[in-house]
């Protein structure tokens, strides 16, 4: 009989079975409307932002500017902060007139040339200028008095050279040279889509992963799959091949967007960035499959990979926030987040290059923490019910 | 009567996500989780710098400018070389984020009341740390060249810029970040419990219990809105507690003012996420549509970048953000004491938003029925 | 090792899976099975027969090698399933209580994956397929999803996944509830002709007319195996103790009711205009007449597999309904019917659904809805207590019509939905609450209302457990007491009693019949022949429309021939149905 022979499994069945899975799962994927939507439209977005709407960058900031006293030096000195290309300026004389401002978040801050400035200046009694900001926006308000301080040093500077105190113009003795590598412009795009990238593949990598792996828990039919010859191993590759298959296009279609849309620089080679996307893959969904075999119900699977994904990729990565930065606690916690390497990895091949070094730590600690992923959720997804 | 029912629905609502211990503890622990390790993650700051310094100088101003860079806390390792390749290699790998080039002639020009100049190399990667890095080390240096025999002499044309932090005098990043997370995290709470509620009754089966009670589709509303906003409130509450008493952030505002808008504030989530949840067929979708949502609108709320600086196009999409609106009201009540008109200004918004969303949620449940 | 594997026809009889003191508890819980032991054989069908919560599940993902036993050992084909599950699975079929059907592929899909899954020969099958899809006439719905099919066709389309790559061991989950009689018989025609082959069939039902069926029985209760051998042998302890009464004047509920409280009743059923009584072994024949009365005629008739099962289990549940007895008589006022449908179409699309479909109900009486899946009663039902809106007509409810005052006449009627649809994150006291409150009731009413139900259907013990962790049995009284609490003059119930266990099943009519007394108005769908012998009148619905309206003996009657001079109610559902059919094709 045809059925004893086969319970010893031939190699093409083994193959046939496995494909049987990946198949039915790319089905299901490309019925629901809501798949595409978090791996192609969802990007599509987030790269949208990131491109146009999100920087880092500051454009012009809105103050408040009072002269106290009408001079032409203190007239020359509000001419510098008007001409700033940082500063939107609102000219008043007194500051109470920009005081509700500040509180309603009108203006950033308000910059005041005091009453005396002038006669100070020239007797060479160091006036005072006052740098108010709002502190409630903390990076707004450094961003302003950075800037405040550098038009008055420049200011300044053009009076040195002016009086002859000084030759080429330049305020101190020591000049400072910054030269920024890989991205001259410090253009804040240039940085974020790589991590967006990351973002994209955890969602898809390990929400919804998770998603669709509860789901057959809470329907049912994975009993059916269980009660046939497939193995565990067949079972969850089976899954996530489809999955892996689709982190890699939704990372694609952010690499050809921010590439040829945004003109994001791609130093670096197309076989490191699909080398370092693939390695990635297997921690996120090594995750997405532990998480639903821990949870077995669509809600607690949408709310773990929420916490222990999808937040930690966008927070604790070093994608807005430098981990160096983070008390020491939390950089530990770093360590298993899987973004975290990545992000760096990617931000590198798109502004620097292949830098082989450092991708190959990365991509080892990756599938480290992956293989544990996967000994964990091979162990809880045993062909067993109870 | 309807009282009655209504309360009924409520207390169902309330019981169907507090009475399981697993969706108890996911309510309970990881928002409070996610505010301690996100308010002391989420710094811009820049701590443990490691720069490395190329000094091909052997005069006294060089050392004392890498003794003071290397006396600063904010750096953390200070590495030599001679080396430029190692400079590159360096940068490259990310060992450390910026390196200095402290020319031959640097302590020379000085003395000869020359302009000395030193090179600051940055990863571009990071560019926001480098940016900050460079501000650092060009402070450092600016404060050596007051003390240069030309410095001293352009001391008598100094102006002092006196800085002033209001609302946050030492501008503690934590006092700006705890706020917004607060919000922050109540949506994303408030978005997913509700865009489940429906879809997942309408998965088991229980919708059409209710539909065919004497429930009217305003009570169903109502009543599907009522539990999460309470969760919601309670939420906030821990979250203000602890801003205050864990944090040590200062809430100047009114305290009624913060619950009136905050209610406004989940009512209008609550809103969005009944629309998504009776758009969708399923879970999945809903929590996925939700998801959609979220990030968006965390991104185009003034979290992270204020929304004036965003470009004119993409402003008016931030007006059915109700995010937008409740951070700069919780900022305003932390921070700034904002008063009653303020708050209002930015209530109306959220409460157009809740009206819309929910009247739409509603509607969508009767078409359902066709 | 497989040439300890029978496989020729002579010893297709032989043991396929043999029990020994098979044991399996889940944490606290009492025993799920306790010392199970016995014998599925080859070419024959095994009924695994029992009340829900009677361990059949439990027994046959064990069989399966899905889970453990605790104690003792199975063997399945020679292989143990302790040490050799896999070997296990690749041998056999299995078909799940929920289908295992995925709902967002079609058809083809479904049966191309369990295929190579079972690793069926490419070159096998053309031929595997075409014979499936005819055996189980789903060829014109090979493109369709499976979630669009009916219950039937997903039941049929379950089971060809399971029988794709001939399995010497097929495992049948409940495969009757929730199937139509139709689907229903092909089904067990489907089955039946397997066994010629050799194949070994588990067959686990809670429906007796099924397990009569069976070559042979396992009949478990509560984790324990009470009968094992020929459905014959146990129908045979109530022979000559089972009676029909017929020529009841007046009412046949009332009449079942105090039969059923007599001495020496065991059991007692409504078929019709008849009652069926099946009598205690110390019961006199001269007692009949007293027991029924001076009016009805008594008739001795053939025992049934199920009056044998109740009287094991030592009898129904007696006539008496607490719940009636607590409930307000409702009067007839000026005659007016309760429930009235005007006419009810609905259309998907182009796909008309129920098409004018007009009934009205008086007060006092129960009306059924038969068809087979997907004909249009579930449309129909939905129409009249509010789920849907109906295209045209119109449905009214104590005089309300559903459209303009849909809350009003909602607050006259109860619903009962086919698949449990309580919250079952909520304990019992929770769910009694909740409905309390959503159908108004307040205050000292509420109590009082709840106390009646923790006393009649006595929750009491299990007031704190979540409701989704309740016995199938215990799930059905709540849903019931939740439907009835507000005092509704409507009763709606949706397919009440799938899957239920007769005892249980004999409660629950118990209390229908007699709020139905008190002038309840009742609509009920079903699947189960013996529950529309309950009915007044009986609807049957097909391809959307009303082919025959009337009571049970009215449509049984309709349908007796020469040959068949007392159909069943079966009988008379498959006969009226193809008579349609061949209208139709005329």
């Amino acid at each position: 009989m045809t059925s004893v022979s086969l319970s010893k499994t031939t190699e093409p069945a083994r193959v046939r079975r496995f494909f049987a899975l990946v198949r039915k799962e790319t089905f299901q994927l490309l019925r629901d409307p809501s798949s595409i939507l978090i791996a192609f439209v969802l990007p599509v977005v987030l790269l949208f932002l990131f491109g146009y709407g999100v920087s880092l960058d500051t454009g012009q900031t809105r103050i408040g500017l009072v002269i106290e006293e009408q001079t032409p030096l203190a007239g020359d000195l509000a001419a510098s902060f008007r001409g700033s290309r940082y500063f939107d300026v609102e000219t008043g004389r007194d500051r109470r007139e920009f005081d509700a401002k500040l509180v309603s978040g009108e203006i950033r801050g308000i910059v005041i040339i005091p009453a005396g400035f002038t006669s100070d200046f020239a007797a060479g009694m160091n006036p005072q200028i006052q740098v108010i900001v709002d502190g409630s926006d903390t990076n707004t308000a450094g961003f302003v008095q950075n800037y405040a301080q550098g038009v008055i040093a420049g200011w300044v500077a053009i009076r040195l050279a002016d009086m002859g105190v000084q030759k080429d113009g330049s305020a101190s003795a020591i000049s400072v040279e910054q030269r920024f590598w890989f991205n001259p412009e410090l253009t804040s795009r240039f940085f974020l889509v790589p991590g967006s990238i990351a973002i994209v593949m955890t969602l898809v990598g390990t929400l919804l992963t998770s998603l669709v792996i509860a789901r057959e828990w809470e329907r049912g039919t994975m009993e059916a799959i269980m009660a046939t010859p497939v193995t565990s191993a067949e079972l969850l590759m089976g899954k996530i091949l489809p999955y892996f298959v689709l982190g890699i296009l939704s990372m694609t279609l952010c690499v050809i967007i921010a590439v040829f849309l945004f003109g994001v620089p791609f130093r670096g080679s197309i076989f490191a960035l699909y080398l370092l996307s693939a390695a990635f893959l297997v921690p996120a969904l090594g995750q997405g499959l532990l998480i639903s075999a821990a949870t077995k119900n669509q809600f607690l699977a949408s709310q773990l990979a929420l916490i222990s994904a999808f937040l930690p990729a966008f927070l604790l990565s070093g994608f807005l926030f430098e981990i160096n930065s983070m008390p020491v606690v939390i950089q530990w916690i770093t360590f298993v987040v899987p973004a975290r390497y990545l992000i760096p990895s990617l931000q590198t091949l798109f502004l620097a290059g292949d830098i082989w070094p450092m991708f190959l730590k990365a991509m080892a600690v990756m599938l480290f923490i992956g293989s544990v992923f996967f000994v964990l959720a091979a162990r809880s997804t045993r062909k067993r019910i109870d | 009567m309807w009282w009655t029912r209504l309360k009924a629905l409520i207390i169902k609502e309330l019981l169907a996500v507090l009475r399981d211990p697993k969706s108890r503890m996911i309510l309970i622990v990881p928002p409070i989780v996610q505010l301690l390790v996100f308010s002391y993650a989420a710094t811009l700051e820049v701590r443990n710098v490691d720069v490395m310094i190329l000094n091909r100088d052997s005069g006294h101003w060089s050392e004392e400018l890498i003794t003071r860079i290397e006396g600063s806390p904010t750096f953390r390792t200070v590495s030599h070389t001679q080396d430029q390749s190692r400079i590159h290699d360096a940068i490259s790998n990310q060992t450390v984020i910026a390196a200095l080039e402290i020319g031959p002639s640097f302590s020379r020009d000085i003395e000869a009341g020359l302009p000395a100049t030193i090179q600051i190399i940055l990863d571009g990667r990071k560019s926001n740390a480098s940016q900050i890095v460079a501000g650092y080390l060009s402070q450092i240096a600016g404060r050596l060249s007051l003390e240069t025999p030309s410095g001293m002499k352009t001391q008598s044309a100094m102006i002092n810029v006196m800085p002033r932090n209001w609302f946050n005098p030492n501008l503690d990043f934590q006092w700006f970040m705890v706020p917004n997370l607060i919000a922050s995290i109540a949506m994303l709470i408030g978005l997913i419990v509700t865009a489940l509620s429906i879809a997942r009754e309408r998965e088991l089966g229980t919708f059409d219990q209710l539909i065919v009670s004497p429930l009217r589709t305003h009570e169903i509303v109502i009543g599907k809105l009522i539990p999460p906003m309470l969760i919601g409130v309670f939420h906030m509450t821990v979250y203000l507690l602890a801003a205050i008493f864990l944090f040590q952030i200062p809430f100047r505002g009114s305290l009624i003012y913060l619950y009136g808008s905050g209610i406004i504030y989940l009512a209008a989530i609550v809103g969005i996420g009944l629309f998504i949840s009776a758009l969708s067929k399923t879970q999945q979708q809903a929590i996925l549509g939700a998801f959609l949502f979220i990030v968006p609108a965390i991104l185009l709320s003034g979290f992270a970048t204020p929304i004036e600086n965003m470009p004119q196009w993409l402003q008016p999409i931030t007006i059915i953000n109700p995010l937008r609106y409740f951070l700069v009201i919780i900022k305003g009540l932390f921070l700034k004491d904002i008063g009653s008109l303020e708050v209002l200004h930015q209530t109306i918004p959220l409460a157009l938003i809740a009206g819309v969303t929910l009247s739409a949620a509603a509607w969508l449940f009767r078409r359902r029925l066709e | 090792m497989t040439d300890r594997i029978p496989s020729t026809d002579d010893d297709a009889r032989s043991e396929f899976v043999r029990l020994a003191d098979v044991s399996k508890s889940f944490g606290q819980a009492a025993q799920a099975l306790k010392d199970v032991s016995g014998i599925i054989s080859g070419g024959r069908i095994t009924g695994l027969v029992g009340p829900d919560g009677a361990g059949k599940t439990t027994l046959i993902r064990l069989i399966t090698g899905l889970m453990q036993p605790d104690g003792g050992s199975i063997n399945v084909l020679g292989f143990d399933t302790k040490l050799h599950a896999p070997s296990i699975q690749a041998l056999i079929g299995y078909m799940p209580q929920r289908f295992g059907l995925y709902e967002d592929l079609t058809v083809q899909e479904n049966l191309n994956l369990y295929a190579d899954l079972r690793s069926l020969p490419l070159g096998e099958r053309p031929a595997a397929f075409d014979e499936l899809l005819t055996f189980t006439d789903l060829k014109r719905f090979t493109g369709r999803l499976a979630g669009q099919l009916s219950g039937g066709m997903k039941q049929k389309l379950g089971l060809a996944c399971a029988l794709l790559k001939k399995p010497r061991l097929l495992l049948l989950d409940e495969p009757g509830v929730g199937v139509d009689p139709i689907s229903r018989r092909d089904l067990w025609k489907m089955v039946k002709d397997l066994t010629k082959d050799g194949i070994g069939v588990l067959w686990s039902t809670a429906y007796l007319d099924e397990a009569e069926a069976c070559d042979k029985v396992l009949l478990l209760n509560k984790g324990e195996l009470l009968f094992s051998g020929p459905p014959a042998d146990l129908t045979n302890r109530v022979k000559d103790r089972v009676f029909k009464f017929t020529g009841i004047s007046g009412s046949r509920r009332q009449a079942l009711s105090k039969i059923l409280e007599q001495q020496g009743v065991v059991d007692g059923v409504i078929q019709g205009d008849a009652v069926r009584i099946v009598t205690s072994a110390e019961a006199k024949r001269s007692e009949l007449t007293k027991i029924a009365g001076n009016t009805a005629k008594i008739r001795a008739t053939e025992p049934r597999f199920e009056d044998a099962f109740v009287d094991m289990l030592g009898g129904g549940p007696g006539g008496r309904s607490k719940l009636a007895e607590a409930a307000t008589r409702l009067d007839d006022q000026n005659g007016k019917p309760v429930i009235e449908a005007h006419g009810l179409t609905k259309n998907f699309g182009d796909f008309t659904a129920a098409k004018d479909i007009t009934f009205d109900i008086p007060r006092g009486q129960i009306f059924g809805l038969l068809g087979p899946n997907g004909a249009g009663k579930s449309t129909t039902f939905k129409m009249l207590c509010g789920l849907l809106k109906p295209t045209q007509g119109e449905g009214r409810v104590a005089g309300f019509d559903l459209r303009r005052d849909g809350a009003e006449a909602r607050n006259r009627l109860g619903y009962m939905a086919q698949k449990f649809s309580l919250y079952g994150d909520l304990s019992v006291g929770q769910n009694l609450d909740f409905f309390a409150g959503v159908y108004g009731l307040s205050g000292s009413r509420k109590r009082e209302r709840i106390s009646l139900m923790n006393e009649i259907f006595s929750f009491a013990a299990r007031d704190n457990l979540p409701a989704k962790d309740l016995p199938l049995g215990l799930k059905q009284r709540l849903a019931l007491a939740c439907a009835v609490m507000h005092e509704p003059e409507a009763l709606f119930l949706d397919e009440p009693t799938s899957g239920v266990d007769p005892i249980t099943r004999r409660e629950f009519w118990t209390h229908i019949n007699g709020l139905v007394e008190k002038g309840v108005t009742v609509l009920v769908t079903t699947h189960f022949m013996d529950e529309a012998e309950y009915c007044d009148r009986i609807s049957l619905i097909y391809r959307g429309r009303s082919i025959a309206l009337g009571s049970p003996d009215e449509l049984k009657a309709g349908v007796a021939t020469k040959t068949q001079p007392d159909p069943t109610m079966e009988d008379a559902f498959i006969a009226l149905v193809e008579a349609s059919e061949r209208e139709a094709a005329a």
